[in-house]
C-alpha cells in the first residue's frame, strides 16, 4: 500500500441526514467510500477523472463530483446521494419526470444527471433548453442523445414554475 | 386468435401504445444492481498488468515486488491460465479464408497490442491489486510494429504472425454485372476516398465482471455485464472445462453496452478462471484507461468508391474498395470480419442499380482488436454511398432529394433482391423521404439556408437514406460454426393471484427491452401491463437464446414472448370453459377477467382461476389440462435478415473561420415495421443518433506509429455533450415483417446508421459553394478548415 492509502483519517459527517464517522485511508476517494464503505452504490464511478459526472452527489448544497473530492476532506459535510434524496421526497418530481419522458436507458448516468439537474432547478429560474444543456454538459449520458433529459428537467421547472404562482 | 393490430380499440391493446418501463423506477432511485454493486463473501478483486508496447516478447517476469504489496495473495502469468484455459481462435467457416491466431486469456509469449493482459494479480482489494499490478516486472522485447492499414500487406512490412503467412486476416469480393464496362461508357462519373475513424463505445459503465466458483458444487456463477448471457455460458464452459450445464450467467443491469459487451475478452475469461482455481468470488471492473485500451474499437475503414450515373440521375454502377485494420486478433466468436462483410453488403443499399462490385480488405495490426459495435459497417456503407450519391447529383446539377428519388426501390417492388445479393421482403424508401420533406418542410429550409448565404452564413442540409440489418437468422453467425443463438424464447406462466411472469432469453441493456415484453405478453396473455413481471439475463432460469445484439430483441425475443402469451392464454381459458362450462372459444381475457367474448360480461377474475387451479384442482374434470405455463420459441426462416429502412436529414451551419460545425437540427423517418412502444423505440432512434453525431464529429481513437493509444481518457476522446446535440425529429413508417404476427423488425442502430453521413452531406452542401468537400470523419475544424486551404501545412 502506499502511504496515502495506508494513512488514516478520522472523519465525521452527515450522510443522507444521518450521522457517519469513520476512520477513512487518506487517499480514498468520496464515491469510493460511499459505494465501499457505506453501501450506497447509487452514485457510480465511470471515468473517475472528474469528466463524466457519474459519481456527482450533493455536499454542502453543491453538485460535486465524487471522485474528485477525497473522503478525508468530508470531515464536517452534509453529503446527500441518490438515496437520501430519494427516501426524504426531495426530487420525486423530477424523478418521475425522468422515467415518464424516459430520460434514461441504462440509468447508470442517472443518479449524477438527477443531482446535477436539481442543482440548477434549485436556483429556482426558469432555464432554457439552452441552459438546461449547457448545465448538464458536465454529465455524460451515452444513451439517450440528452434530449429527453432536457425534455424532462425543462417539465419540471415549468411546473414548478407554476406551483410557485399559485 | 390473431391481434387486430389495425383497430387501436381492441381490447388489451397495449402494442403500439407508449407504456411506462418497469425497471425505470428503480433505476432513477439509485437501486440499479450493476456488478460493480455485489460483493459477496470471501470475494476478491484483479487487476492486470498490461502490455505497455504494442509488439513484445514476453521475457523474464519479476513479481516478486508485487507480491510484497499488502493484501496481495496469487500473481498469475499467461503461462499459469494456459494450463487451465483453452485459447481460442476467432473464425467462422461462412466467412471464407478468415483467419486469425489461438488467443489466451493472458499473453504468453508475445504481446500484441498495447493494453493486453500479461499478468494478473488477486488482492483483497481493488486498489490493492492495482498498486501491485503496476509493480510487476516484465522484461519485454520489442518487436517490430505495424500500424498502418493500408501497407499493411506491403513486402517490406513485418508480419504479425509469421505462422499465419501474412496480415491478411479476410478478403472478399463480390461482383454484379459488368461494372468496368460501364465506368468506361457512363455518363458521369464521380469518385471519392472516404475514411471513418476508429472509435470505441464508451459505456458509462465499464466492463464488468463477477465469478464464483463453488466447487462443492462443480458450478461456476458469473455476474456479468454482456448483451449475451447464454453465448457467455458456452464460452466459459468450453474454455474452462465445465460442463455448460454447470456454468450459470446472470446479467442483472448492464450501464449501457451497445455492443462493447456482446465479445469475449481475455481479462474477463482471465477472471473465470482464476476464480476456478482459488475456489472464491473473483471480481474484475475495468478503469477508464482498459477501457479505451482493451473494450474493442470499430469502424477504422479507408475507402476508395466511384459512382457511375446517366443524365437523367440513374445509377449505373458503384465500385467500392474498402480497407479496415482490426488489430492482431480476430475477435472472439463472432470475428472482426463482420464490419468489412457488412460494407460490402450493405452499399447502395437503398437504391435499385445492377452494377456492383466491393472489396473489403481486412488486416493484422497491433492495435486494440476492433469488433461489432452498434450500426456494425452501417455508418460506412451509408457514408459511402449517400456521399457518392450526393456528388452525383451535384455533379449533374441536380436536388439531392431528387436523385434519391429517381433511384430508390419502389415502395410496391418487394421482394427484390440487391446487387449486394441481399434479400429485401418489404421497404419503404419512397414513403419515408415523402414523410421527412413534409416533416422537415424541406423547400422552406431550402428558402432559409438560401437566405443564410446572403448574410454570409454558410448552411447546409444533408440528407441519408439508408438499410439496417436487423432480425439476423443463423445465417449470421450460425452457420459459420459459432454457437450464438438466432432464435429466442419465452416462458409464460400465470402464478396464483392471477399475475404473470415471463422470462426471456433477450436481456436488458436499457433499451427497454423489459417494457416491451411486458406490453407484449399483456396482450397476449389479456392483463395490465403491469401484472406482467419480466425475468431476463440469467442463464439457469430463463429459455436459451442469444440475448441482445443487430437489433433482434423485439423483433425476434418480443414474437417468442408473443407466442407463449397467447399460447398461456389458451391454457387458461381451456380451464376457464370447463369451470363456466362453456365454450372457450367464446370467451376471451381483458383486464385479468375472463369475460364474453361478444358482450364483455365479466364472468371470473384470474386470481379465481388461479385459487381453483394451483389449491383446489380436486375440483376440476381429472383430464382438464391446467398447464398455465407455456414456452414458445422464435427463429427467423424466410430471410436470412429483416431489413428496416429510413432516412435522416440533418441541418447545420459552418463557421468557416474556425471551422467549427454548429448542428441546428436532425430529423429521422424511420421504419422498424411494428412499434410496439412508441416512445421507446424515438428514444433508441435519438440515442443512435447522437452516437453517430458523435462518430460525425468528434470521435476519433488516435495511436502514434509506435501502437500507442494516445487518448485514452473521457478528457480527450471526445463524446457528445448535451450542449452540442440538436433536438431531433422522429417520425415511422410502418411496414410490418410478414415472418411473424407481431411483425416488429429492429430500431436499436437507425439512428448510428444514417447521422454520420447526413451530417457529411450537410457540411459539403454548406462548403459546396466555397468549392470545399470533406470526406474524413470526423469533421473537425481542423479538417474543415484544411478543406477550406485555411490550413495548409
Ligand atoms: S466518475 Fe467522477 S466524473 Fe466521472
Ligand atoms: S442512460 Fe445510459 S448513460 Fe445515460
Amino acid at each position: 500500500m502506499t502511504e496515502m492509502f495506508r494513512d488514516k483519517v478520522d472523519v465525521s459527517l452527515t450522510v443522507n441526514g444521518e450521522p457517519v464517522e469513520a476512520r477513512v485511508p487518506a487517499g480514498q476517494h468520496m464515491i469510493d467510500f460511499l459505494r465501499l464503505e457505506l453501501g450506497l452504490t447509487g452514485a457510480h464511478a465511470s471515468c473517475e477523472h472528474g469528466v463524466c459526472g457519474a459519481c456527482t452527489i450533493r455536499v454542502d448544497g453543491d453538485a460535486v463530483r465524487g471522485c474528485l473530492m477525497l473522503a478525508a476532506q468530508a470531515d464536517g459535510a452534509e453529503v446527500w446521494t441518490i438515496e437520501g434524496l430519494t427516501d426524504t421526497n426531495a426530487i420525486s418530481d423530477l424523478q418521475d419526470a425522468f422515467v415518464a419522458r424516459n430520460a434514461l436507458q441504462c440509468g447508470y448516468c442517472t443518479p449524477g444527471m438527477l443531482v446535477a439537474a436539481e442543482e440548477l432547478l434549485s436556483k429556482g429560474d426558469l432555464p432554457s433548453r439552452a441552459e438546461i444543456r449547457e448545465h448538464l454538459s458536465g454529465n455524460y449520458c451515452r444513451c439517450t442523445g440528452y434530449e429527453a433529459i432536457i425534455d424532462a428537467v425543462e417539465s419540471v421547472a415549468q411546473g414548478r414554475a407554476g406551483k410557485g404562482k399559485a | 386468435m390473431t391481434i387486430p393490430f389495425n383497430n387501436p380499440d381492441r381490447p388489451n391493446s397495449y402494442i403500439g401504445k407508449t407504456v411506462p418501463r418497469p425497471n425505470a423506477s428503480k433505476l432513477v432511485q439509485g437501486r440499479g444492481r450493476y456488478v460493480d454493486d455485489i460483493v459477496l463473501p470471501r470475494m476478491l478483486h484483479v487487476a492486470f498488468s498490461r502490455a505497455p508496447v504494442a509488439h513484445a516478447k514476453i521475457g523474464k517476469i519479476d513479481v516478486d515486488e508485487a507480491k510484497a504489496v499488502k493484501g496481495v495473495l496469487r500473481v498469475f502469468t499467461g503461462k499459469d491460465l494456459a494450463e487451465v484455459c483453452t485459447p481460442w481462435v476467432a473464425v467462422l467457416a461462412h466467412l471464407k479464408g478468415l483467419k486469425s491466431p489461438p488467443e489466451h486469456p493472458l499473453a504468453v509469449d508475445r504481446a500484441c497490442w498495447v493494453g493486453e493482459p500479461v499478468v494478473a494479480v488477486v488482492a483483497t482489494t481493488r486498489a490493492a491489486a492495482e498498486e501491485a499490478a503496476s509493480l510487476v516486472m516484465v522484461d519485454y522485447e520489442d518487436l517490430p510494429v505495424v500500424t498502418d492499414t493500408m501497407t499493411a500487406l506491403d513486402k517490406d512490412t513485418p508480419v504479425i504472425h509469421p505462422e499465419l503467412g501474412d496480415n491478411l486476416a479476410f478478403r472478399r469480393l463480390h461482383e454484379e454485372g459488368d461494372v468496368d464496362a460501364v465506368f468506361e461508357t457512363a455518363h458521369k462519373v464521380v469518385s471519392a476516398s472516404f475514411r471513418t475513424a476508429r472509435h470505441t463505445g464508451v459505456t458509462l459503465e465499464p466492463r464488468s465482471i463477477l465469478v464464483d466458483w463453488n466447487p462443492a458444487e462443480g458450478q461456476m456463477t458469473a455476474y456479468h455485464a454482456t448483451q449475451a448471457p447464454h453465448m457467455m455460458q458456452t464460452v466459459f464452459a468450453k474454455h474452462l472445462d465445465i460442463p455448460e450445464s454447470r456454468v450459470r450467467v446472470i446479467c442483472g443491469d448492464v450501464g449501457g453496452s451497445y455492443g462493447i459487451k456482446v465479445h469475449v475478452y481475455p481479462d474477463e475469461v482471465a477472471t473465470a478462471a482464476i476464480a476456478k482455481v482459488m475456489g472464491r468470488p473473483i471480481k474484475f471492473i475495468a478503469d477508464r484507461l482498459e477501457s479505451y485500451t482493451t473494450d474493442i474499437h470499430a469502424r477504422d475503414h479507408e475507402i476508395e468508391a466511384k459512382i457511375a450515373v446517366d443524365a437523367d440521375g440513374k445509377i449505373l454502377a458503384m465500385d467500392v474498395d474498402d480497407w479496415t485494420g482490426i488489430g492482431p486478433y480476430s475477435v472472439y466468436p463472432r470475428t472482426s470480419a463482420i464490419e468489412g462483410n457488412q460494407v460490402v453488403n450493405l452499399c447502395g443499399g437503398p437504391y435499385d442499380f445492377a452494377n456492383y462490385r466491393a472489396q473489403t480488405t481486412v488486416v493484422f495490426q497491433n492495435k486494440t482488436p476492433t469488433c461489432q459495435y452498434r450500426a456494425v459497417g452501417h455508418p460506412i456503407a451509408v457514408a459511402i454511398t449517400e456521399g457518392l450519391v450526393d456528388m452525383a447529383a451535384a455533379a449533374i446539377g441536380m436536388d439531392p432529394v431528387e436523385i434519391r428519388r429517381r433511384n430508390m426501390y419502389a415502395d410496391d417492388a418487394y421482394p427484390v433482391t440487391s446487387p449486394a445479393k441481399m434479400k429485401f421482403e418489404g421497404l419503404s424508401h419512397h414513403a419515408s423521404m415523402d414523410k421527412l420533406m413534409e416533416m422537415m418542410d424541406y423547400d422552406a429550409l431550402r428558402a432559409g439556408q438560401a437566405e443564410a448565404r446572403k448574410k454570409g452564413k454558410y448552411r447546409g442540409i444533408g440528407i441519408a437514406s439508408f438499410i439496417e440489418l436487423t432480425n439476423p437468422s443463423p445465417f449470421m453467425y450460425g452457420i459459420g460454426g459459432a454457437r450464438i443463438s438466432a432464435q429466442d424464447g419465452c416462458t409464460v406462466r400465470m402464478d396464483p393471484d392471477g399475475s404473470v411472469v415471463a422470462l426471456s432469453g433477450v436481456t436488458e441493456q436499457g433499451q427497454g427491452t423489459e417494457a416491451m415484453l411486458s406490453q407484449v405478453v399483456a396482450e397476449g396473455v389479456g392483463v395490465k401491463p403491469t401484472n406482467v413481471r419480466v425475468i431476463t439475463g440469467d442463464t439457469q432460469v430463463t429459455p436459451y437464446g442469444g440475448g441482445t445484439w443487430a437489433s433482434r430483441g423485439a423483433g425476434i425475443g418480443g414474437e417468442a414472448a408473443l407466442q407463449a402469451a397467447k399460447a398461456l392464454r389458451n391454457s387458461i381459458l381451456e380451464v376457464a370453459a370447463a369451470m363456466l362450462q362453456a365454450d372457450a372459444g367464446k370467451l376471451d381475457i381483458r383486464d385479468g377477467q375472463v369475460v364474453d367474448m361478444d358482450s364483455g360480461e365479466e364472468r371470473m377474475p384470474l386470481e379465481e382461476l388461479g385459487r381453483i387451479v394451483y389449491f383446489r384442482g380436486d375440483t376440476l374434470p381429472k383430464d382438464l389440462p391446467r398447464e398455465l405455463v407455456q414456452t414458445r420459441h422464435f427463429i427467423t426462416m424466410e430471410y436470412p435478415f429483416a431489413f428496416t429502412n429510413g432516412v435522416q436529414a440533418s441541418y447545420l451551419e459552418v463557421d468557416t473561420d474556425t471551422g467549427v460545425v454548429t448542428l441546428l437540427k436532425h430529423w429521422c423517418i424511420e421504419d422498424c415495421g411494428r412499434v410496439i412502444n412508441p416512445q421507446l423505440v424515438d428514444e433508441q432512434i435519438r440515442g443512435g443518433i447522437v452516437q453517430g453525431l458523435g462518430g460525425a464529429l468528434y470521435e476519433e481513437i488516435h495511436y502514434d506509429e509506435d501502437g500507442q493509444l494516445l487518448n485514452g481518457s473521457m478528457a480527450d476522446y471526445l463524446v457528445p455533450m448535451a450542449a452540442e446535440m440538436p433536438d431531433m425529429q422522429v417520425g415511422h413508417v410502418e411496414t410490418p415483417t410478414k415472418e411473424s404476427e407481431l411483425g416488429a423488425k429492429g430500431a436499436g442502430e437507425a439512428g448510428t446508421a444514417g447521422a454520420p453521413a447526413a451530417v457529411m452531406n450537410a457540411i459539403n452542401d454548406a462548403l459546396r459553394p466555397l468549392g470545399a468537400q470533406v470526406t474524413e470523419m470526423p469533421f473537425t475544424p481542423e479538417r474543415i478548415l484544411r478543406a477550406l486551404g485555411k490550413i495548409n501545412d
